[in-house]
């Protein structure tokens, strides 16, 4: 077999188990912490009939394991079973928020990334110089701004004293993928570009720094040949592997990222149903919310390392 | 054209010449990108454009002169080998250091300092800044005052909150981070110094764990918790230690295999003496770098969860929380929920400039970023 092939097909592999590991992470090791769950959906002043009732009552009374293989069947048939506070089937729910979620993080992210690493590239070309420092200070303090924080700024300035978006609530209208919704979204959008895009700008200044600093650069300055010349055939080609790489982790970072975004603006995705079902101790929609995420951001990891395999002919044979 | 706007461009205008003529190149072209920035912007919005850069440009000013002046004032008072290090600060670093003092103290000694107590009600919901209020000091004797900051969503002096709130937020995080430390530094220099099979298994739980994003994982785990502080403190290390276990493992393996770790192990030396006597001494400044950046992390992550209600739980007052109790007043146009974010942020982005001071000294000590 093609020995790319097969390294991908190894690397998709890897990240199909660790999902794998995660599910029975986060079901049997959240079940094996102190503190049952019964009890906990009830409240602590539940009589304890009342907690025996429930748990017959929602299967909890079933051993830990067959409650787990039992659920991790279901996944795999994309059933995630019923929430225990309105008894709906959570899938229903689950399929149309996490588009919902999607639809955010993408609108983010197509402007987030053209900026990020244009900026990076800003700020190696001013190296130590003024410009990069004010960028490094400036995205330091992003980085250090609570996504909360960013939110209501935006919302307080924007939406209300100057009239630019909309504010809390936001449900976006029927056919998603409109324009008419990326403008719904704009001050939800504009709050995660700004959360990612300092990761995002330090993770590509380092990443080309790293190139720039490399020997063959240094004999290509030394032969003469022009800067942009230099950057065109010789620096560019290898940073196209790092800057996949950034792009990915990022990607992945805005999907956890939504979580509080979503619970600031109001907005009907999978963050918002997730907050709510752990305020409620609602477990079934928690696992599967959780389950969905950590795969969210395991595939969007995985997608980086084939990027950068794919990108960089050195990682096409691993020694 | 007013006078305002006729200083704005005079000054902005005489000081790219200046910088010009002095061939300044960077600070010229700061200046002179403001300018030029400034025209297409006034004809937008106006005065309020000249007016917010104005603001912005006094408040830098005045960080940039309070952090140089407390870095000549601590070379001034500090002994001789202390003053070279403070020497070595930025001025940023230097003005976050007096931000966190300053916040520590305000924490620790907040009875003193804070105008009302922290539950007291001293006058109506999400009264204006500065508006007369009265009430019970932190001692239980009621005083008539001022509100300086206004008062929340139900009528409690917010400036006071605010200080209660650093003590707060700063104690717990600070409880986390210093646990993560030692929970993460335990395990990765046991890792490193075991080695075998416990190295093996150690590393590949926190791979795992690794692989959730934090929030999630948090959340998931304090779904199935009871809710109180201890809890909340232990989830938040447990989850983090995993950072500090990639670090502490990297740099331990490094220093294991050098020839006196070696020469310990020959001469006989338990584990224990290898970690705190053979490795520890020698990883201790990317190591103190760590720490600033986990109590960093551990003040954002905290007020997250606060903010969404799974962290502290009312009545304490604690900065995440206090943005999600007065989040509904910001439609208002009260912004309660924005000094409470503003002072997360602050603290946070202090501390990432000392840290970030840190880690450049430990990498120019090594000779580049490696």
């Amino acid at each position: 077999m093609n020995p790319v092939l097969s390294l991908i097909l190894l690397r998709v592999g890897i990240g199909l188990l660790v999902i794998l590991a995660i599910s029975a992470l986060l079901f049997i090791g959240v079940e094996l912490l102190p503190g049952d769950f019964a009890r906990n959906f009830l409240g602590q002043s539940a009589t304890p009939e009342a907690v025996a009732n429930i748990r017959k009552e929602l299967g909890l009374d079933q051993p830990l394991l067959t409650r787990y293989f039992d659920w991790l069947g279901g996944v795999l048939t994309g059933d995630f079973g019923t929430s225990w506070a309105n008894k709906a089937s959570v899938n229903e729910q689950l399929f149309k928020r996490l588009s919902n979620t999607l639809f955010l993080a993408a609108v983010a992210a197509v402007f987030a990334v053209p900026i990020a690493v244009s900026l990076g590239m800003v700020a190696v070309f001013f190296r130590n110089r003024l410009p990069d420092h004010v960028i490094n200070i400036v995205s330091l303090a992003a980085i250090s701004m609570p996504e909360f924080f960013v939110g209501y700024l935006f919302i307080f300035f924007f939406a209300l004293l100057l009239g630019f978006g909309d504010g809390p609530p936001i449900i976006p209208n029927a056919p998603l993928w409109s324009l008419a919704n990326v403008q719904l979204v704009a001050l939800p959008a504009a709050t995660l570009v700004v959360v990612v895009l300092a990761h995002m700008m330090r993770m590509t200044r380092a990443a080309i720094l790293n190139i720039m600093d490399s020997a063959y650069i240094e004999t290509a300055e030394l032969k003469g040949v022009r800067m942009m010349t230099i950057i065109r055939k010789h620096a560019a080609p290898n940073a196209i592997a790092p800057i996949i790489n950034v792009v990915a982790l990022n990607l992945a970072y805005l999907v956890v990222g939504v979580v509080v975004v979503e619970v600031i603006f109001a907005y009907p995705g999978m963050g918002q149903y997730f907050v709510d079902a752990v305020t409620v101790r609602d477990m079934p929609v928690v696992q599967a919310c959780g389950v969905v995420f950590a795969a969210v951001y395991v595939v969007l990891n995985m997608v980086a390392d084939v990027g950068a395999i794919l990108a960089n002919p050195r990682l096409m044979h691993p020694k | 054209m007013s006078l305002f706007v006729f200083g704005y461009f005079a000054l902005l205008i005489a000081g790219s010449s200046l910088a010009a003529y002095y061939e300044r190149r960077d600070v010229f072209g700061v200046l002179f990108t403001v300018t030029l920035a400034s025209l297409i912007f006034g004809l937008i919005w106006g005065q309020t454009a000249f007016w917010a850069v104005t603001i912005i440009a006094i408040m830098l000013a005045a960080a940039g002169g309070l952090g140089y002046s407390f870095r000549a004032y601590m070379v001034m008072l500090l002994p001789d080998k202390a003053a070279r290090f403070m020497k070595s600060a930025p001025v940023t670093a230097s003005f976050g250091l007096l931000v966190i003092i300053i916040t520590l103290l305000l924490a620790i000694f907040a009875d003193l300092v804070a105008p009302f107590g922290e539950r007291a009600i001293v006058g109506d919901v999400w009264q204006a800044a500065g508006t007369a209020c009265s009430g019970r000091n932190p001692f239980g004797q009621v005083i008539d005052g001022e509100c300086l900051l206004g008062t929340d969503n139900l009528g409690r002096d917010m400036l006071s909150r605010l200080i209660y709130g650093a003590q707060t937020t700063i104690s717990v995080a600070a409880a986390a981070g210093v646990l993560s430390f030692a929970i993460g530094m335990f395990l990765s220099f046991t890792a490193a110094a075991v080695g075998g099979w416990v190295d093996q298994v150690l590393s590949r739980i926190n791979d795992l764990m690794l692989a959730i994003p934090t929030l999630i994982f948090a959340l998931v785990v304090l779904a199935a918790l009871p809710q109180n502080v201890y809890i909340l403190v232990a989830v938040m290390a447990t989850i983090d230690q995993t950072r500090v276990f990639r670090l502490g493992r990297a740099v331990a393996i490094d220093i294991a295999v050098q020839d006196f770790v070696e020469a310990a192990r020959l001469r006989g030396e338990g584990w224990f003496w290898i970690i705190f006597r053979e490795i520890l001494p020698n990883v201790l400044t990317p190591l103190i770098a760590e720490f600033g950046l986990r109590f960093a992390f551990a003040i954002l992550f905290l007020s997250s969860l606060s903010f969404l209600g799974l962290g502290i739980q009312p009545p304490e007052a604690d900065w995440g929380g206090m943005v999600k109790d007065n989040k509904d007043g910001i439609i208002f146009l009260v912004p309660a929920a924005l000094y409470a974010g503003a002072a997360i942020a602050t603290l946070a982005v202090c501390v990432n400039m000392v840290v970030d001071w840190l880690l450049n000294r430990t990498a120019s000590l090594k000779g580049g970023r490696g």
